[in-house]
């Protein structure tokens, strides 16, 4: 006997955790990007993607933490109320 | 053809025939030799397969639960702090429901620090869901090996399985051993072919979180594939394996002049060997004496409770102890009576007595062995050849 505990893969993306943010969300302002990609990198969901000078959060998975904004090198990216 | 072969020695061989993939494994004292003959194999080119060196025991206990979950035949071996360092994965190995095979080389767990053979580490990974083995003598070790694989990756059972040797006595200890032909094995033990694995090309989701809406379910189907699959698969693994390889395999346990007995001792491992001795010198002076030797623990075979109901006195003796409580195998000898007294309605049960003997390797001797058998008093948990010299203030 097994209890149903293999899954397809990334069933976990059904999940749109960005529920759990608390009020505030990042905003890509996309004005002074050098494309630096410090902000892909420090992500610790995974949700910026995005290619050249044009960077974004995925909000469905986005937890608000602010990261992004922190260690943007231009301040291109700002936290706004949802 | 038999062969004078070391304990580790014919188990690293007996594995090679079983053909695993990936092997890893962590030296420690007494289980080092089956790793270090492995490796010479698989140097040698007499056996395929991919040999990992580790830095730990829960590195190699990670690797092969990882190696397992892509589809793969698997083996390690350990003891003593490597099994409780081991501990964490084994819990995991067994919850996946992965088909790895270990083998525990029995050791006294630290502290103080002892190399010696008792039956005390696996104890710790009694309860993790893993069907566990104890062989009496080498030539059993080698059979139980090549059962193991086969029960491990049976589609309705999925469930890890460690056989347990005592250290030095079982994996140190010269015997004369029959290894049976890579024909015969390869015959008996087909390739591992998983219902499901980790594959890039067709993803799956592992060992994901769950909450208290899930979780029970994956306990009650280990324990219900324990009572029932495994159950019923391992005597007729066993009587296949009688079959094929013409030496007899017990399964769940063996009786040795049980019919006409009063008394009867209740044991595990190596130390069969010289209970039987013992029983065979009371038994030249008439004593209606007896042993029952169980080789699977767990799951813990059902009959116990019906089979020693009958007798008069049943002494169990062990390498183990639950501090503060009584040995291992007692309580669960115990329960099993009792559960059977209950469900059958007889009223007249056996005295049960609890010996804990032969810790950190102590020598237990035929004379010791043979005392138990004329003792009036009953205990639960009465240890064998206390030194009191060795006991006072702490200096």
């Amino acid at each position: 006997m097994f209890a149903k505990m293999i899954l397809p893969s990334a069933t976990g993306l059904k999940n749109k955790t960005g529920s759990w943010r608390m009020g505030k969300k990042p905003k890509f302002l996309h004005k002074n990007c050098t494309g630096c990609r410090m902000c892909y990198l420090i992500c610790p969901e995974g949700c910026v993607s995005g290619s050249k000078k044009n960077y974004d959060a995925n909000l469905d998975y986005c937890k608000g933490c602010g990261m992004c904004v922190e260690i943007c090198p231009v301040k291109d990216i700002i936290m706004v109320e949802e | 053809m038999k062969q004078f072969l070391e304990g580790a020695t014919s188990i690293a061989k007996t594995v090679a025939l079983c053909r695993p993939g990936v092997i890893a494994a962590y030296p420690i004292t007494p289980q080092t030799h089956i790793p270090e003959e492995l490796s010479s194999l698989i140097a040698n080119g007499e056996l395929k397969a991919e040999i990992v060196n580790v830095e730990s025991e829960h590195s190699a206990a990670s690797c092969i639960l990882g190696a397992s979950a892509t589809g793969v035949r698997v083996y390690s071996s350990t003891s003593s702090q490597g099994l409780l360092l081991m501990a964490e994965v084994i819990f995991n190995i067994a919850g996946l429901r992965l088909p790895v095979v270990m083998c525990c080389v029995n050791r006294a767990v630290s502290a103080p620090i002892n190399i010696w053979n008792d039956q005390q580490d696996i104890m710790s990974v009694r309860d993790s869901g893993a069907i566990l083995f104890f062989a009496e003598n080498i030539q059993e070790a080698c059979d139980l090996h090549i059962q193991a694989f086969k029960l491990a990756e049976d589609p309705e059972v999925m469930l890890p399985v460690i056989v347990n040797i005592d250290g030095f006595v079982l994996s140190h200890g010269y015997e004369a051993v029959e290894l049976p032909s890579q024909e015969l094995v390869d015959k008996f033990l087909p390739p591992y072919n998983p219902i499901y694995k980790l594959d890039p090309e067709n993803p799956l989701t592992f060992g994901a979180l769950v909450g208290p809406e899930w979780y029970m379910e994956t306990r009650y189907a280990i324990h219900h594939t324990m009572l029932n699959e495994v159950k019923s698969k391992i005597p007729k693994i066993a009587e296949e394996f009688t079959k094929m390889f013409g030496r007899k395999s017990y399964g769940f346990y063996e009786e040795y002049y049980l019919e006409d007995a009063d008394t009867v001792y209740v044991t595990f491992g190596s130390l069969s060997g010289p209970i039987k001795d013992t029983i065979d010198r009371l038994r030249e002076k008439n004593e209606k004496v007896g042993l029952l030797r169980i080789i699977t623990y767990r799951p813990f075979p059902a009959e116990i409770g019906r089979i020693l109901s009958k007798f008069n006195r049943v002494i169990v003796l062990e390498k183990d102890i639950s501090l503060g409580h009584t040995g291992g195998l007692y309580s669960d000898i115990v329960t099993s009576v009792y559960n059977y007294a209950q469900n059958s309605g007889i009223s007249k049960l056996p005295k049960i007595s609890g010996y804990i003997c032969g810790l950190g390797g102590r020598d237990v001797s035929l004379e010791e062995i043979e005392q138990l058998y004329t003792e009036k008093e009953i205990f639960s948990s009465k240890f064998i050849g206390i030194n009191e010299k060795n006991l006072g203030s702490y200096i």
